[in-house]
């Protein structure tokens, strides 16, 4: 079997959950005709029509409210945000009224809104985004962030399944530059659940989306140092799988998270709350982050690459975080 | 079109309003008397609106209302005791004391979607209601209000957009009470009537007085029973007044005192009872009877609300995720094959119908001067047509460029191809193409090891978040397939 991209695999979760269930639909900007800005609708129209890939006018807030109200009915909307950016838009839509809903009155709002995320592909400040921490921090909402084919297909379809609103970022420096063979026919990835992708003794990388890849070569450059590092990819920031975090960091006891969100307030800093609370007697060392900037996403090459997390970032933090 | 009522649905629109009036009256004693947990808000002198527009709709219509329009909840058969246990946050409330006022909702019975505090946000959200309708074959309509000063939010103007570009079975109610907060209309925007601002987004739309209830459920029903019938969302403006302020807290100083008895003279229940009368639709002991019924009913319901328990401190913890409480079945009403090609109603082509521009019967400048007008009735504006060298149209059979292979933003062309090959020399690339993408370290392949190491508890030695994927998943997921 070829391997696919991730691109091609969240392609084809649409497409296997919209043939398995007539109640999912999709709705977004340019989705149809053209097959999405990125193409990972490609196709659907034609097998499932314009009753279920639903192009919209641009209006996020409009879209993803029709979403949620479609939802009611007990249809499962998959929405597309055209860049995970414009999700600023409909901020209100999504965390006023999808979030509350289920709380408040008892609605569940089974929709999925996902959307092309991330930096190092000189997007800019707008094309940039990685917005997942403002809607962590809304209760109600489940967020995924895969790194790998395998993980997006199965956890796109987990999350069209779930009976709650879920946000599905899709690394867009990810689409197709990972690839790998998955398995034919349906499976799913659960929700909450992390990953250990490399198993080491000496400290922990917790990390996600693209940065489990950057973080799994610096582990390899660490190893050549005599620093035998497990990487561990969250998958999803909410649930956040709490037990896979203490459980390592019990055996490791060092701690470095890596995002590629911005510093303050990235999820780095929940987690270090999660360890100090559940781990502190374990911690060896103190808890350690690698991550964007506090600033916009730059535009110019040196600009980005100075904003990003990197493998020598990450190299450089974990050798002084052995040395306790 | 006319849609005749018999006298006893007239009666009925007075038993609603009435019961919509004494309801309030009686909540603003238990403000009074610090009963009523938060806000209270008014609706006097509007429950023709709220009572005229619910009653067009048929029992599986979906209504979404604002905070003003308990009205129309109880047209819908919402109980009394809802709306008093609503704002004296009892447990005994719809939302179980989570929440207040009118915001509590109802997908499986009476069809009504809660609001939230944010204006404008029920637009949309009513609309994908009513697209959802339609997919599933359920002839419905969803009906939602805002306000005057609402009508100004995005989500407004995006969910009209949205609306009309679906030609979604949607009717919208601008219930204009001339204020919002303490803003005049006047101050919010220059036009003479909210309703024209429908000729924008390609839609229908209605003015009334909605202080006559019959006026406003035969403008309601006949745009209804439109929409239902495919003719696209419809907007129905009605005029009415906001007769006390905002909310308890705000006397309305800043109305002029005529203008309140200019409205009071307008009164929509003193009204109807006279239309009644002069009609022979009722006589004087009928009308005791259903006052006498109403408060009947809202002495009980009070009672009820009043000695009802406030909810268990525990529960603010419960119920921010469905964990499976909840079955979720979509209601299909039509055959599910016919939502998909080749059986699909809608026909999955795009024509371009014309090719943009001016259109020729649009006048030019100079007969724009010479005539003194242009555009639509009432509109100001003016289009100057190109001023003489010749226009470049497109022939229709010109045929289209061939498709170009496929390209996506930043993933291909010469920019990135650069990036590719500098990111491969630097040491700290994120190249897929190196080992560690495509492996493990223990050589197995990465990243399918779905079922990685589980740990059931946290340190508090209770399960994290009690989820349903707790569960083994597969067998979960086809759990749900069953609809839980
Ligand atoms: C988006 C938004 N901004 C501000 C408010 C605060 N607010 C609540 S009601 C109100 C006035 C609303 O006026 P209108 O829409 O005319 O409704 P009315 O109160 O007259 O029924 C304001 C400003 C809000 N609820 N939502
Ligand atoms: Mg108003």
């Amino acid at each position: 079997m070829a391997a696919i991209t991730m691109l091609e695999a969240i392609r084809q979760a649409l497409f296997e959950e919209m043939d398995r269930d007539p109640a999912v639909v999709a709705i977004g900007e340019d989705i149809g005709v053209y097959g999405g800005a990125f193409k990972a609708t490609e196709g659907l129209l034609g097998k499932f029509g314009p009753e279920r890939v639903i192009e919209t006018p641009i209006a996020e807030t409009g879209l993803v409210g029709a979403a949620c109200g479609m939802s009611f009915l007990g249809l499962r909307p998959v929405a597309e945000m055209q860049f995970i950016d414009f999700i600023a838009c409909c901020f209100n839509q999504v965390t006023n009224f999808v979030a509350k809903s289920h709380y408040l009155w008892g609605a569940p709002v089974p929709m999925v809104l996902r959307g092309p995320s991330g930096g190092g592909v000189h997007g800019g400040p707008f094309h940039s985004a990685n917005p997942e921490m403002y809607f962590a921090h809304t209760p109600g909402l489940k967020i995924i962030y895969p790194s790998t084919a395998y993980d997006a297909k199965g956890l796109l379809k987990s999350a069209i399944r779930d009976n709650n609103p879920v946000l599905f970022f899709e690394h867009k420096f990810l689409y197709r530059r990972v690839k790998e063979e998955i398995p034919a026919g349906d499976y799913t990835v659960p929700i909450g659940k992390a990953i250990t992708r490399r198993e080491g003794r000496d400290l922990t990388i917790l990390s996600y989306a693209a940065m489990a890849h950057t973080s799994l070569e610096a582990a390899e450059t660490l190893a050549k140092e005599g620093i035998d590092a497990e990487v561990i990819d969250l998958r999803t920031l909410m649930p956040l799988d709490k037990d896979a975090i203490l459980a390592s960091v019990k055996r490791t006891n060092k701690l470095l998270v890596v995002h590629e969100d911005t510093r303050t307030g990235g999820i780095a800093g929940e987690i270090a709350a999660i360890v100090c609370e559940g781990a502190f007697e374990d911690l060896d060392g103190p808890i350690t982050r690698v991550t964007a900037l506090d600033t916009p996403v730059p535009y110019a090459p040196p600009l980005e690459e100075r904003f990003l997390p990197n493998a020598e970032k990450i190299v450089a933090a974990a050798r002084e975080l052995a040395k306790y | 079109m006319s849609y005749p009522l018999t006298r006893e649905q007239y009666l009925d629109l007075y038993y609603y309003m009435q019961l919509n009036r004494m309801l309030e009256e009686r909540m603003v004693r238990l403000f009074r008397q610090n009963k009523i947990v938060g806000g209270l808000y008014s609706s006097l002198g509007q429950e023709g609106v709220s009572v005229g527009t619910a009653y067009a709709l048929e029992k599986k219509d979906w209504l979404a209302p604002m905070i003003r329009n308990i009205g129309a909840l109880l047209v819908k058969g919402v109980p009394p005791r809802d709306i008093f246990t609503q704002h004296m946050a009892k447990y005994t409330s719809p939302t179980l004391g989570k929440d207040g006022t009118s915001h509590f909702g109802d997908l499986k019975v009476r069809h009504i979607v809660s609001p939230i505090s944010m204006l404008g946000d029920l637009i949309p959200v009513m609309t994908g209601v009513a697209m959802a309708g339609r997919y599933l074959g359920q002839k419905i309509v969803a009906l939602t209000w805002i306000g005057d000063g609402g009508s100004s939010t995005g989500a407004f103007h995006e969910g009209l957009c949205l609306a009309a570009s679906q030609r979604a079975p949607f009717v919208l109610i601008l219930e204009n009470n001339q204020w919002a907060y303490s803003t005049p209309v006047s101050r919010q925007a220059p036009v003479k009537n909210l309703a024209d601002r429908a000729v924008a987004y390609g839609i229908k739309s209605a003015i009334v007085d909605g202080n006559d209830v019959v006026a406003v459920y035969q403008a309601t029903k006949e745009a209804v029973e439109g929409s239902r019938a495919g003719d696209g969302p419809r907007l129905i403006e009605v005029k009415t007044m906001r007769m006390r302020g905002h909310a308890q807290h705000d006397p309305a100083d800043y109305v002029p005192k005529e203008m309140f008895e200019h409205w009071k003279a307008r009164d929509p229940i003193v009204r109807y009872e006279k239309y009644l009368t002069d009609n022979k639709l009722w006589d004087q002991r009928q009308k005791a009877e259903i006052l006498a019924r109403i408060e009947r009913l809202l002495d009980e319901d009070q009672k009820f609300a009043e000695e009802s328990p406030m909810p268990p401190p525990e529960l603010a913890e419960e119920g921010v995720y469905c964990e499976g409480c909840h079955t979720i079945a979509a209601d299909w009403k039509r055959s599910k094959q016919e939502v998909t090609p080749p059986n699909c109603s809608v026909e999955a082509v795009w024509k371009v119908e014309n090719f943009g521009g001016l259109e020729p019967e649009i006048p030019t400048a100079k007969e724009v001067a010479a005539s003194g007008s242009n555009g639509p009735p009432g509109s100001a504006r003016s289009t100057v047509k190109n001023s003489g060298h010749g226009a470049i149209a497109p022939k229709a059979s010109e045929p289209l460029a061939e498709k170009p292979e496929a390209r996506i933003p930043f993933g291909r062309g010469p920019k990135d191809k650069e990036f590719r090959q500098a990111a491969e020399n630097r040491s700290y690339g994120r190249n897929p193409r190196e080992k560690s993408f495509q492996k493990g370290p223990q050589g197995k392949s990465f990243g399918t090891n779905s079922q990685g190491k589980t740990f059931n508890k946290n340190s508090h030695g209770k399960p994290f978040r009690k989820s349903s994927h707790d569960k083994p998943f597969v067998k979960n997921s086809q759990d749900k397939q069953g609809g839980r």
